[in-house]
């Protein structure tokens, strides 16, 4: 259990940092009136929508570190016996990539007002996403041929589990990523369309850094960091 | 961050808080049912809620029906028995406690209580009722499903839970189990994710984070606390559902049933107790830190006092939610482990006593001089500090790993959990009922009605509960339907356990009468105003009440002061509204 002890110490040290930030040192008794209001309200609006998608992540890391957690869990039985990745996930993993970096450009040039290349981001973002849903199940369709299915040991299991949970929140971003594509060639507002992006971009690039802890765990490149940490002390 | 300027209550310009345009309905349907207004879905889930927890009453009756006159009910089998006690756990805890408190108080609550005009995703809280609906059918459903509901008891222990042995194992009860929680957690999610955004962000002018009422800090912490761990109990589902349908071997260890080896092998029940225990014990928390926040506002409106250590009382919360994550197995002493775990386990369990006994120094303290109202929701409150510390104390016992493994599977924990998590909170959502009823519906609970259901209830529970700690004690176990004879149990304990199906009986009886006040007083109950009970807080300003849609009318309202401004001295009244400017304006709260 200790990847989601060590998620929830995050966790807790950000909440601690922001109890500090949020004078909860104060003494509201002897407190008395009301501070100046805010008046950009459009920025406040933009920042619920931010913080909002900030604690769905939080949500989301936790439901992968857990799984994290029952995995090294089941790991550690006797029956566990690892089993050779198809090939084409290190294709798929480079196409999530590519998808983050696409989406990262149309940020920055819808920021910097350029309407027709974040358009053009946006779309090749979406083609990579889609590539990377449909290699997942090739993948998927590879292992089954070689005679892994779903139930064949607990380590193939976990990885149909791993890959079909991420690729769910992959098809959900690939919904508000369609959201975004739309609302971008139908405006020409770009100030209107960037925060759009930025929500979007955060969520993939989320979901490329749960991927990458992913891959690191199913090929057991954790196990080998733990083991290599411990025999330096 | 904002600063505050003490006498900046004259010059503040007029409320220029961002406001929000609202979806505004526009037939009967948008209005009542498919509603994006956090009262209605706040109704809504509260109605369910109680509707769900009446089903879990009833069956609670047929278990104590069982235990208190056995052979007696034909119908009670075994295994209907085990049915029982699973679907009453499940109900009581996920689809009622925690429902109710976060669904049903945080709805209605927080926009009020912060001033705010609705939740921040106005269009997800109403997703997240459907969907609790949603799994709250799917929950109904396996009553009625080939097989009957699982019995599996309510943590669902594999390998048992799915095995053919168990009812509903090899049927659809469990796998409607399962599917129905995990379409709660979704469900729940979409809920907490406004119930903490719209404490963060949408909170009134001045209303700074220390300044709002101890329910809102503690409905917040349940939240966050809540999207932490149910990821837990979804992971654990998830994965049982995979053992049970694909017949994948996460926590299925090797097994041989009616003489045939299954095709499971290696996977570990361990790790679904470990799963199943990091969400479970935060959810003791994410029922009882609601449970705390309003009894503390309770007591200080109905006994006209400041709360008494409001920093500590919101730190004790933030930690003991912290603390709630690194105690879960506690849970799992007689399952066995590493004995420097147990150590470490029940050190942590402990500590959490300390944040606990703060809190309930500083109730009393709260009351020590205090103009005490017996309100009837000072009545559940008062009634819920004592149970809760009786329980609580009980606890004390049971977190040491040498007076835990005896009693662990006795009756005895029954009686220690029902007090701490099952009695004591339902007497805080009581109190919560009473007290805000008015502001709900624009009348009065009944007193009458509302004495007799608190003195029944209040009593009966102690009938029912206190006895059932010494029939563990001599040992019975709990979980079974039907003890028979055992030499160590002395033959009184059978009368005792009569009485106390007795007692059950009434208890459960006197709910019906509460349901029936709740129903009367919409139509008979007595004019409330905006403010019966003269209290500080947010909600009761309201210009209407029962609030509108948008809940403030034209002008959001500007906060001047904490919520427990309680007998200031030179003050015109007792209290003073959080959006009172006084002194700077002496006639009061504005429109």
């Amino acid at each position: 259990m200790s990847v989601i002890l060590t998620f929830l110490l995050v966790i807790f040290c950000f909440g601690g940092w922001w109890l500090t930030k949020n004078h909860f040192l104060s003494k509201p008794w002897l407190e008395h009136g009301a501070p100046a209001a805010s008046v950009d309200s459009d920025a406040s609006h933009r920042q619920t929508a931010k913080i909002g998608l900030g604690v769905f992540l939080a949500v989301i890391g936790s439901l992968f570190a857990i799984f994290t957690s029952a995995y090294f869990e089941r790991m550690g039985l006797p029956d566990w016996r690892s089993f050779q990745l198809p090939r084409l996930l290190w294709v798929n993993t480079g196409m999530l990539i590519a998808c983050s970096a696409a989406l990262h450009c149309a940020l920055i040039d819808a920021r910097n007002g350029f309407l027709v290349p974040a358009r053009s981001g946006l779309a090749i973002a979406g083609v990579a996403g889609l590539a990377f849903v449909f290699g997942q199940l090739a993948v998927w369709v590879q292992l089954v041929n070689e005679g892994l299915g779903v139930s064949a040991t607990p380590a193939v299991t976990f990885f149909y589990l791993l890959t079909g949970l991420h690729g769910l929140h992959i098809l959900g971003g690939l919904v508000a990523l369609a959201m975004t594509c739309a609302s971008a060639w139908r405006t020409t507002a770009i100030s209107e369309l960037a925060p759009k992006i930025e929500l979007c971009t955060i969520y993939w690039h989320f979901l490329l850094a749960i991927w990458l802890a992913m891959v690191v765990v199913i090929t057991g490149w954790a196990e080998d960091i733990v083991v290599t940490c411990s025999q330096l002390f | 961050m904002v600063e505050f300027t003490p006498k900046a209550a004259g010059a503040v310009p007029p409320a220029e808080v961002p406001d929000v345009e609202l979806y505004h309905p526009t037939n009967w349907w948008t209005k009542y049912v498919f509603s994006q207004d956090a009262k209605v879905i706040a109704i809504q889930y509260s109605g369910t809620a109680i509707l769900v927890g009446l089903i879990a009453l009833v069956l609670s009756w047929l278990m104590r029906l069982q235990l208190g006159f056995p052979d007696t009910f034909s119908f009670i089998s075994a295994e209907a028995y085990y049915q029982f006690i699973t679907m009453h756990g499940m109900i009581m805890v996920i689809y009622l406690l925690t429902a109710l408190f976060l669904g049903g108080f945080g709805n209605y609550l927080i926009p009020l209580m912060i001033g705010a005009r609705d939740m921040a995703f106005p269009y997800v809280n109403m997703l997240s009722f459907w969907i609790y609906f949603l799994a709250v059918l799917v929950l109904v459903s396996s009553f009625f499903s080939p097989g009957g509901p699982t019995g599996a008891g309510w943590t669902l222990y594999p390998p048992q839970a799915i095995m053919s042995g168990t009812p509903g194992g090899q049927d659809a009860g469990i796998l409607l189990m399962l599917i129905s929680l995990v379409l709660f957690i979704i469900g729940f999610t979409m809920g907490g994710l406004n119930y903490v955004v719209t404490v963060l962000q949408c909170r009134a002018r001045g209303m700074t984070l220390m300044r709002m009422p101890l329910t809102i800090w503690a409905i917040f912490t349940a939240t966050v606390m809540a999207l932490l761990a149910f990821p837990a109990l979804f992971v654990a589902g998830v994965m049982m559902l995979f053992d049970r349908l694909l017949g994948s071997s996460f926590f299925m260890p090797a097994l041989v049933e009616l003489g045939e080896r299954l095709e499971y092998g290696g996977g570990s029940p361990i790790l679904f107790q470990h799963l199943f225990w990091f969400f479970g014990h935060p959810e003791v928390y994410i029922v009882a830190l609601p449970a705390f926040g309003i009894v503390s506002d309770l007591i200080s409106v109905h006994a006209r006092k400041t709360i008494f250590g409001y920093r500590m009382m919101v730190w004790a919360i933030v930690i003991i939610g912290a603390l709630s994550f690194i105690v879960w197995a506690h849970h799992m002493y007689v399952s066995g482990m590493n004995p420097w775990f147990g150590f470490f386990f029940a050190t942590t369990t402990l500590i959490i006593a300390v944040p606990t006994a703060i809190k309930v120094y500083n109730w009393v303290l709260t009351l020590w001089r205090g103009d005490i109202h017996f309100s009837i929701p000072m009545l559940f409150a008062l009634a819920f500090i004592v149970t809760f510390l009786n329980g609580g104390l009980s606890g004390l016992f049971l977190g040491n790993v040498v007076v835990d493994v005896p009693l662990s599977d006795t009756m005895f924990v029954v009686a220690h959990f029902h007090m701490v998590m099952g009695v004591a909170p339902i007497l805080a959502i009581f109190g919560a009922i009473y007290h805000w009823y008015p502001k709900i519906a624009g009348k009065m609970l009944d007193d009458t009605m509302g004495k007799i259901h608190f003195w029944i209830t209040f009593i009966g529970a102690y009938a029912i509960f206190f006895p059932m700690h010494y029939v563990g004690l001599v040992g019975v176990p709990r979980r079974y339907p039907e003890i028979g004879d055992m030499s160590f149990v002395p033959e009184s304990i059978n009368e005792l356990n009569a009485f106390i199906s007795i007692a059950a009986l009434i208890v459960g009886a006197a709910q019906v009468l509460f349901i029936f006040n709740l129903l009367w007083s919409i139509r008979h109950g007595k004019d409330s105003g905006g403010n019966p009970w003269r209290a500080t807080t947010l909600e009761w300003q309201t210009p209407t009440t029962p609030p509108p849609h948008g809940n403030w009318g034209q002008n959001l309202p500007v906060v001047y002061r904490w919520a427990y401004d309680y007998s200031v001295p030179g003050a015109d009244e007792d209290f003073l509204a959080q959006n009172d400017p006084w002194p700077d304006k002496p006639d009061g709260a504005q429109a």
